[in-house]
């Protein structure tokens, strides 16, 4: 693409980096929604460019770290059914449950297979009529509408052995969540860029009015970020709180269309327990009563016990940004990627890999308020 | 995983109907099969975000020259250029 290497530039990383620091005056607490914008602002050293004034925390927008350990252990039920092909994007297969992870399940015999696209799943289905396909559908509103779209073409194909395990979050109930906690400190939010690319703006309007806070729509490149950062931080120093958009090349104030209209053919909104943050109402999509046979917890009579959160891992104060990963006692002591003790040690855009992978001890930690 | 990638259109390989768009998508010169069905005013030659397989805008180019055009506004580039002038 034409423009992306504009957007690594780094001279133009630079000017954004010099005006931050000359409109910065007070403290300021940011949080960046995505875990894709997490591993760009810290694989690119952006953190340690910024003013010391500003403390970026990270958000929960990484599926693989809200996934609860309940529906992991559904998938790996799944998959250990004989003639059964449990399909996953490839980070989730890492994720420890209440005993093992998918990984560990596959290793010993099931059918697990990483695939790039829910389509690809149904093709899988197509293929081989005589397997039970199930797709681990997790993700934000960016990838609802692939999912759901899976759901409808196993549906013009009338196939009888495709299902997705859903287990999808909505990003606007988690901001709330967060903003809600008696012991908030964020100051300003970078939203999700792709998941307004899908969903637009508008429901941003009404958390920006009832916490007086600055939310900027904003990509995902270093550039992206740096303005993101910087438009909030103007609205911070000015004073003022509103909706902007710093990523308008690909998200339109409605949203896309086609796309809204694909996720509500196929799910409804109901609540769901996140990793970490523990259940939010009305924060994830279900298959609706329309495509119920598509729906793997119905087909398989799904009910397994509530599986207990590991308590020793701290990825529900990271992502409500209390603290930062280096404050988990466990951080790279008894957990590291090779062993994660949680979720955000697995995915690439889970913060404590990126902090794990890519930082210095240069970064700052904040000086702990709690 | 929000991830999405942009590439440019090079063929609409299946139009059966609105469910089964799908086209050639480049990215870098690597093409992959792309469902169209959320894109339906993108044409051949046109850039898309790609996320998992599905096409989910498409790239206004307008639009993504706003960031430069502010940074000039700020009168921030010329400056710069004029440092890497003297700098050469
Ligand atoms: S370092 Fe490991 S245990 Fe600590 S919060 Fe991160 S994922 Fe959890």
């Amino acid at each position: 693409m034409k423009y992306l290497s504009e957007y690594r530039d780094p001279e133009m990383v630079e000017v954004f980096i010099r005006e931050i620091h000359r409109i910065t005056t007070k403290p300021w607490t940011l949080m960046e929604i995505c875990g894709g914008q997490t591993h760009s602002l810290v694989k690119n050293g952006i953190l340690d460019m910024l003013p010391k004034e500003i403390n970026m925390v990270h958000g929960p927008g990484c599926p693989v770290c809200v996934t609860s350990i309940s529906v992991i252990d559904e998938a790996i039920h799944l998959a250990k059914q004989p003639g059964t092909v449990l399909c996953s994007f490839g980070d989730m297969l890492r994720v420890p449950g209440s005993a093992k992870s998918l990984l560990e399940v596959k290793a010993e015999g099931a059918d697990v297979r990483i695939l790039y696209s829910p389509l690809e799943a149904v093709q899988l289905a197509k293929d081989n009529p005589d397997k039970q396909v199930v797709f681990f559908a997790v993700g934000f509103e960016t990838t609802a509408p692939a999912n759901a779209l899976s759901v409808i073409q196993a549906d013009h194909l009338r196939l009888n052995n495709y299902s997705i395990l859903a287990s999808h979050v909505l990003v606007p109930p988690a901001m709330e969540a967060i903003l809600g906690d008696e012991e908030n400190r964020i100051d300003a939010f970078l939203a999700a860029g792709h998941v307004c690319t899908i969903m637009g703006m508008e429901e941003y309007y009404p958390i920006v009015e009832k916490y007086q806070c600055p939310i900027v729509v904003t990509g995902f490149e270093p550039v992206d970020l740096l303005q993101g950062i910087l438009m909030a931080v103007q609205q911070l120093e000015a004073g003022i709180y509103k909706l902007e958009n710093q990523y308008s090349r690909s998200v339109q104030r409605e949203g896309n269309k086609m796309a809204i209209e694909t996720i509500t053919e196929v799910f409804d909104v109901g609540d769901r327990a996140w990793r970490g943050l523990g259940n939010i109402p009305q924060s994830g999509y279900e298959v609706n009563e329309r495509y119920r046979k598509y729906n793997a917890r119905l087909k398989f009579n799904l009910d397994l016990p509530a599986a207990e959160e590991n308590k020793d891992c701290i990825s529900g104060d990271i992502m409500k940004g209390l603290k930062k990963p280096r404050q988990c006692p466990n951080f790279g002591t008894r957990c590291v990627p090779e062993h994660p003790l949680g979720a955000p040690m697995v995915s690439s855009e889970g913060a404590c890999a990126a902090y794990f992978h890519y930082s210095n001890s240069s970064i700052q930690e904040p000086v702990s308020t709690l | 995983m929000c991830l999405a990638i942009p590439g440019k259109i090079v063929e609409i390989t299946a139009q059966l109907d609105d469910t089964f768009r799908s086209g050639k998508v480049s990215f870098g010169g690597i093409n992959k099969q792309v469902n169209l069905r959320m894109v339906p005013e993108a044409g051949v030659g046109d850039y898309v975000m790609v996320h998992v397989g599905v096409a989910i805008s498409v790239v206004d180019e307008d639009e993504a020259q706003k960031v430069f055009s502010y940074l000039k506004e700020m009168g921030e580039v010329d400056e710069l250029n004029e440092e890497l002038k003297s700098k050469n």
